[in-house]
């Protein structure tokens, strides 16, 4: 639903079947509402059976790179000889993106059934709900629902605890946040080694994004033939996703479809497109680390992992960022690349040099001063940050840039001619 | 194949490493050097600096050879196109926000951003009209300044801090390119082994206040050799300019020292270079010192072993090589002998990374060596012995408080205006450490060859020759020796 609209009769319920329903929030109000359910069912099966069901239902990983979430829990080792950690991944801080803070802040429980759960299917004993920084009420209402939960006791022998960021976007990255959570400046990790071998202290850790654990447990009761079902098109992505539909559309929230759902009617039909009188120009499908898409492009494109690929970009997190014909595609990727820089944990070359480098020449560009070989020399600059770098924020920083320039060269071309008036920007 | 080795091909070249080395130290097995910064053998791998990054076949793109382990049949590839092309970017990167003063660097000549763009990188810049980056140089401690302009973020510093020497006072402070090499606000850059930041940092931004502006890296001459400023015996590089000591750097050895030495020893070699020696041969004649030459101080030497019999005394510094020690020895044989050193005792310092090593308590890099050929540690008693001894020879130890009725032979340095040693019946000037060529034990029982770094001022020659001459005279001449 896109709280705090009304639901699209299109949007296919799930997640977001209690958000604004503020009694779903509580311990109480949850359990009526059927909550925790699955969890009771889920501790009294053996985790390997709750793994082959997630597996099943053909559950993807909802932070951005789409990993199939039972596979990357039977990657925890079979044979359990150390402890297990389980990390949450509630640290949304992808520009576009805001769709876990609506789980977080309408349905704590879901997120802290769909961990526990979780943790019970990788045999951890501890799971980490590693919170954004500047989420101060999701973190409010998580601490009070975990409060809740622990009191009822439904956790059984797992540990869950909150942990607060400090306000850094790379702390979204999985090692990084590993870092962060021992208390280490959160730097990313080379890997291998993978999580599942060495992750948290060195332990055996999954790390999973808050709006898949929160389709877990309706996967578990539901089945997972009932999730798998829920595909509209390419079968290998299954179930819903969240829609966080942001920029120059008339009514943007999250919406909630089935995947392989057309980008071109959650814009038009549930967003109600661009404000009247415009036209849409572009738009960024999965948070502002994805290629950007074309009007033509954007209007061909399925909503599923595949979908969105076939069409050059990536589902991503799910941040939908609409451009109308007013929208200044230099201006708005000079604002992404100052994004990057500015969120750079400085510990690769690449990254730490060429994202801020190439936010200086978006802002000469912008400024009137580009010079002729600048589109060149951002391209060259953005293959030298592509696949170089430990994590994928210096290839996030490029993407927009490649992508914007070769789809929307045209106004970069005007800035360079002096054809457009100079934007000021410090 | 042998057991747990990986046989694999650099550029073309097969080579068989153990199990479970790293691609970049593979390619120097095979003659290959990967350029690269934030590696360091003797520190935990970052792969942060990306500099090494090299074509791995089959691998889906380029992978940097610090991080990545052997295995068998791999091909690695470090000239290829993409491979040159990336490490061509970063080398432009690195660049942007560096400063071009390597007229004033200390580093230059010895630079490794110097050396590899000068191998892989490119001419001109593209980072035009950009102001770059500007921080003020910081104070770190004791001897380390920090220039952040030159800072290349490799962490070799915070890494040696967190892991080698375990007192993590350095750190990356800020992001992005904002980031710069931060120092606790309440510590100081002051461990006792904290001046390898400097050897470590790759470029010139981590300085020994010490070795400021004092020479050219060109300029050096480098001579091996073993510090002597306790007895772990860690092997060093003495760096000469005009036959002046400017520097003392840690030479590799991974049985003693590894990649490392302490600030004491870096900075135990102002007395190499003192202007106040013995510069000629002295023999007392109408009650006073009288310069002369070695063919007459050697004879008065022999004169008086000729004439002496009963007890000998060598009183001698824990610092002198085993060849002088040995020579000394074998000069007095035939005396009732007696050899004893005393050592200078200070705090001990160990370098928590690395087993068995530390900067020792006893302050002498040879102490092991004379215990072994007969010297005692019983100075007191020694002393005591030298005032009723025929003979007293004093090796190398210029405060030495010696009282004796009979002959004197003091083998030195420096002799100080009043020092007891004035009293000598022949006072024969020697080279010092830096001066000469020799062994030294170290505590461990470890044999280790120093060499000759600069020449000895005036006549002075190595205490070992002017020995061992005194000693084959003394045999060809047979006399002394009271039997």
């Amino acid at each position: 639903m896109g709280f705090p609209h009304k639901p699209h009769p299109k949007e296919t319920v799930v997640l977001s079947q209690y958000f604004g329903d503020v009694e779903a929030r509580s311990y109480k109000g949850w359990t009526k509402r059927g909550g925790y359910e699955a969890l009771t069912q889920a501790l009294k099966t053996d985790p390997l059976a709750v793994t082959e069901t997630v597996k099943e239902s053909g559950l993807r990983g909802r932070g951005g790179a789409g990993f199939p979430t039972g596979l990357k829990w039977s990657f925890m080792p079979k044979e359990k000889k150390k402890p297990h950690y389980l990390c949450v991944n509630a640290d949304e801080s992808e520009p576009g993106t805001f769709k876990d803070r609506e789980i977080m802040r309408w349905t704590p429980h879901a997120l802290l059934e769909g961990t526990a759960i979780a943790a019970h299917a990788i045999r951890a004993e501890v799971a980490y709900i590693y919170i954004r920084g500047e989420f101060t009420e999701p973190w409010t209402i998580m601490a009070t629902a975990l409060e809740e939960a622990n009191a009822a006791g439904v956790f059984g022998s797992i540990k869950v605890y909150l942990h607060r960021g400090a306000g850094a976007y790379i702390c979204g990255e999985e090692t990084a946040m590993m870092n962060s959570i021992e208390g280490k400046r959160g730097n990313p990790r080379i890997k291998p080694p993978f999580p599942a071998a060495a992750g948290l202290f060195g332990l055996p850790t999954t790390i999973n994004n808050v709006e898949t654990l929160a389709a877990v447990p309706h996967i578990l009761k539901r089945g997972a033939a009932w999730y798998k079902g829920l595909c509209l098109s390419n079968p290998k992505s299954t179930g819903t996703k969240l829609f966080s539909v942001c920029g120059n559309v008339q009514r943007p929230g999250n919406y909630e479809v089935t995947m392989g759902y057309p980008l071109k009617s959650l814009i038009y039909d549930m967003c109600g497109g661009p404000p009247a009188g415009r036209t849409l120009k572009a738009c960024i499908p999965g948070g502002s680390s994805v290629p950007i898409l074309t009007r033509e492009e954007t209007e061909a494109t399925l909503l599923d992992y595949e979908g969105v690929v076939e069409k050059g970009s990536m589902l991503g997190s799910g941040g939908v960022i609409v451009f109308d014909d007013s929208a200044d595609m230099v201006y708005q990727i000079m604002r992404l690349a100052r994004f990057y820089a500015h969120e750079s944990c400085a510990q690769c070359t690449q990254c730490r040099e060429g994202t801020a480098w190439t936010t200086k020449i978006m802002e000469r560009i912008l400024a009137g001063q580009g010079k002729t070989k600048d589109l060149d020399l951002l391209l060259d600059l953005s293959e030298n940050m592509t696949g170089k770098t430990i994590c994928v924020l210096s290839d996030s920083c490029a993407a927009p840039i490649v992508s914007g320039i070769k789809k929307f060269r045209g106004e970069f071309e005007a800035y360079l001619a002096g054809k457009r008036q100079p934007v000021m920007v410090s | 194949m042998a057991d747990g080795m990986i046989t694999l091909t650099i550029d073309g070249a097969p080579v068989s490493v153990p199990a479970g080395t790293l691609v970049i130290e593979a390619a120097k097995q095979a003659g290959v050097l990967v350029p690269h910064y934030c590696y360091h053998p003797g520190l935990p791998v970052a792969g942060v600096c990306r500099m090494c990054l090299v074509e791995i076949e089959k691998a889906p793109k380029l992978a940097i050879a610090c991080a990545t382990t052997v295995t068998e049949g791999m091909v690695v590839k470090t000239q290829t196109a993409p491979a040159k092309d990336a490490r061509k970017g970063v080398l432009e990167l690195l660049l942007i926000n560096h400063p071009l003063d390597c007229p004033i660097c200390d580093q230059a000549g010895e630079c490794e951003l110097q050396d590899f763009v000068f191998q892989e990188g490119q001419a001109g810049s593209r980072y035009t009209e950009f102001a770059k980056r500007f921080n003020p140089v910081e104070d770190f401690g004791p001897d380390v300044l920090y220039v952040p302009n030159r800072c290349i973020l490799c962490t070799r510093c915070v890494r040696y801090m967190e892991d080698v020497a375990q007192e993590p006072v350095l750190n990356v402070s800020e992001r992005g390119d904002r980031a710069f090499i931060g120092v606790h606000p309440d510590a100081r850059l002051d461990h006792p082994w904290a001046g390898n930041v400097v050897d470590l940092c790759p470029v010139g931004s981590l300085l020994s206040k010490d070795f400021l502006h004092k020479a050219r890296a060109w300029e050096l001459d480098k001579t091996a050799s073993i510090c002597t400023g306790c007895s772990q015996g860690c092997s060093i590089t003495l760096d000469t300019r005009d036959e002046v000591v400017v520097r003392v750097r840690p030479r590799t050895n991974l049985e003693v020292n590894r990649y490392f030495i302490c600030d004491h020893g870096r900075m135990h070699y102002r007395w190499m270079n003192r202007g106040d020696r013995i510069e000629a041969p002295l023999v007392r004649s109408g009650g006073e010192l009288k310069a002369t030459d070695w063919d007459e101080a050697f004879e008065k030497v022999l004169s008086i072993l000729r004439g002496a019999s009963g007890k000998a005394v060598a009183l001698v510094s824990p610092g002198a090589s085993n060849e002088a020690l040995a020579a000394a020895k074998q000069l007095l044989s035939g005396f009732q002998w007696t050899g004893a050193f005393q050592v200078v005792m200070g705090e001990e310092a160990p370098l928590p990374g690395v087993p068995n090593l530390a900067l020792r308590a006893e302050r002498a890099p040879n102490a092991k060596g004379a215990e072994n050929l007969g010297y005692t540690r019983d100075y007191q008693q020694a002393l005591e012995a030298a005032k009723g001894a025929a003979v007293v020879l004093v090796l190398d130890d210029p405060d030495c408080s010696v009282e004796t009725n009979g002959a004197l032979i003091y083998l030195g340095t420096v002799l100080g205006a009043d020092a007891p040693c004035r009293r000598a019946d022949v006072v024969l000037p020697i080279a010092n450490v830096a001066e000469e060529e020799g062994t030294f034990t170290n505590r461990d029982g470890r044999e280790q060859r120093f060499f000759q770094a600069k020449p000895a001022p005036g006549m002075a020659q190595p205490a070992a020759w002017v020995l061992e001459q005194m000693a084959k005279a003394k045999a060809t001449a047979r006399v002394g020796g009271g039997s």
